[in-house]
């Protein structure tokens, strides 16, 4: 699979990340030489193959539905660039 | 004897009978990292933090109240929280990040009274395999060439802790695991790196790349410290679902020092095209070593092996692209401005992250989105089962298996920059354990031609680093290996 400059920017849309313009054409060629390298799984009959879903055969475990932490609005907040009564505070989104 | 000296076991013992005390020792790290800053393994030196805990360890050592770790030095890799100090991950987007919380693992080695000297350099967000993807920079490898003045890559992603073990800088130093993170920079420097099974040490509080892969382990210089380090590492932690509710052996206890009769499988497929003669070599003095102390080796096949690489760069990718989703500039770190939120996002995203990083949410990205999730990331996870398959069935006739760890020895910084496949060629050996969960380790076992470290990997059972650990403790003894860095014997330390 090779891909385009318009695939590139169409999937960095997606990813959220600026691409410049001037810098797809690259990045398309080292996307599209990794993708053509991870194509040899093709190689691989995995007809009936089930994928894997846990590294391990653990069962997930339950445990009691209880509050076991909170009251950590402080803490949470103390990365914040903004804050106001408790609240992060984030650009304007809505005019 | 300078105390730098003494590995993590004889430390351990000066402290309890008092021929020291833990802020002498403290002291002792605390002044040869600031003779070390050329090699840019820490990213934040911690020695007043150390200080401290070193001055408790001494009340405690006193009062003969004196923990497991009690007064030891330790080095942290920096994707792990550490409340009140600063956590980078490698990245520019995590700009002036302080963690409000500690991550499971670190809170065990200080309950145990470790004590931190600071925090180590890595791959930004550990995806790398050289330590050239920091934000931060390079780190410099304590091991060079023969004559040549050209700085060496001491591997990735944990660079920095496996630069800090080699150089003396602390006793041992956490790492973490993702794709050979670990045990690939061990081989590199010449230290010994301990990726545990899938689930045996909490994720909880260290920055996530690919969930089902990452995991904590210890690098060290013996045998004998990494299975101390990983015995207050490991265990279940609530907080973390994966994380197993396993039996904690006694690790220490495990090292025997007899493989008598153990069965002890080498598989066929790693032997690889292109392969160095001298990689094929100290992998064939291994077998002789391990045959010599009694075990029984076996030719083994995993017929997968060489897609494991290509499934991995599927996987690790795609739960990449996701875990990463969370670095919005909203919350925490970096922020750039743009004209509307999505503008902020993107700039933000664009500016804060590195190519290797960039180029692998992309992939993530891309594999995951409509029309293509099935033909990339359920083919990925298709093959990961056969892999997974193969490596049950070879543990039902054998009880280990013993591998290269990596397939080249360590490599001038800025030699592979620009080809990531070649690049991603390091991890060749190492990855099988990741996608199959399983425990592997990497011993020091040699020179090169070129006078650099040759490791060898040992792979285990699930749950079962117990053996691991007591094999690799007789391929240690077997070895010897006691070179030491020219950074150390040429005066390099400023």
């Amino acid at each position: 699979m090779s891909l385009d400059e318009a695939t590139v920017a169409r999937i960095a849309r997606l990813a959220r990340i600026r691409i410049e313009p001037e810098q797809r054409a690259a990045l398309a060629g080292e996307l599209s030489g990794i993708l053509g390298w991870i194509e040899q799984l093709d190689e691989v009959n995995t007809d009936d193959v089930p994928p894997m879903t846990s590294v391990g055969d653990v069962t997930l475990t339950l445990r009691s539905d209880q509050v076991t932490d909170g009251d950590k609005a402080d803490s949470i907040l103390t990365n914040a660039h903004e804050q106001q009564d408790g609240h992060f505070v984030v650009p304007k989104v809505v005019e | 004897m300078s105390l730098l000296e003494l590995d993590l076991a004889q430390a351990r013992e000066g402290l309890a009978t008092r021929a020291f005390s833990a802020v002498e020792l403290t002291t002792a790290y605390i002044e040869a990292i600031e003779a070390s800053r050329d090699l840019n393994a820490f990213l934040l030196e911690t020695p007043e933090k150390a200080l401290a805990m070193a001055e408790e360890s001494d009340r405690r050592l006193a009062a003969g109240s004196n923990r497991a770790l009690e007064g030891l030095p330790l080095a942290i890799k920096d994707l792990f929280c550490t409340e009140g100090v600063a956590t980078s991950a490698g990245s520019h987007i995590l700009d002036g990040f302080v963690p409000p919380y500690e991550s499971t693992v670190t809170s065990q080695l200080w309950d145990a009274g470790a004590v931190l000297l600071g925090k180590t350099n890595l791959d930004e967000f550990a995806m790398g395999s050289s330590n050239e993807t920091s934000y931060f920079g390079p780190v410099k490898n304590p091991w060079s060439q023969n004559k040549a003045d050209e700085p060496l890559v001491p591997g990735g992603s944990s660079g920095g802790s496996a630069s800090a073990v080699a150089a003396k800088l602390c006793l041992g130093a956490t790492g973490t695991d993702t794709g050979g993170s670990i045990r690939q920079p061990a081989a590199f420097v010449g230290c010994v790196g301990m990726k545990p099974t899938y689930g045996r040490c909490s994720r909880f509080g260290i920055v996530a790349f690919a969930s089902s892969l990452d995991q904590a382990g210890p690098m060290t210089r013996t045998v004998r410290d990494a299975a101390i380090m990983l015995q207050h590492m490991a265990g279940h932690d609530p907080k973390d679902s994966t994380s197993a509710p396993a039996d904690l052996p006694d690790f220490e206890a495990a090292l025997s020092g007899d493989i008598r009769g153990l069965k002890i499988g080498i598989p066929n497929e790693y032997r690889m095209d292109n392969t160095p003669k001298e990689i094929i070599d100290i992998w064939q003095q291994g077998v002789d070593w391990l045959r010599s102390a009694g075990a029984e080796i076996r030719e083994v096949s995993l017929p997968h092996t060489k897609y494991a690489l290509p499934a991995y760069y599927i996987v690790a990718p795609a739960e990449a692209s996701s875990n990463l989703a969370r670095y919005d500039g909203m919350r925490y770190g970096l922020r750039v401005d743009g004209e509307d939120l999505v503008d902020t996002y993107e700039k933000t995203r664009g500016e804060g992250f590195g190519n290797e990083v960039k180029r692998r949410v992309l992939i993530g990205t891309y594999v995951l989105s409509a029309g293509y999730y099935d033909a990339y990331y359920l083919k990925a996870q298709k093959v990961r089962t056969l892999i997974k398959r193969d490596f049950d069935k070879t543990f039902d006739d054998v009880d280990l298996l013993l591998t290269p760890t990596t397939p080249f020895t360590a490599f001038p910084i800025g030699d592979r920059v620009d080809d990531p496949i070649k690049m991603y060629l390091n991890d060749v050996f190492t990855v099988p354990a990741n996608l199959a969960g399983l425990p592997g380790i990497s011993v020091p076992a040699g020179l090169s031609e070129g006078n650099l470290p040759l490791g060898l990997q040992l792979i285990g059972r699930p749950f079962d680093e117990a053996t691991v650990l007591r094999a690799a403790g007789v391929l240690e003894e077997a070895a010897g290996f006691d070179a030491v860095p020219p950074y150390l014997t040429s005066g390099g330390r400023a």
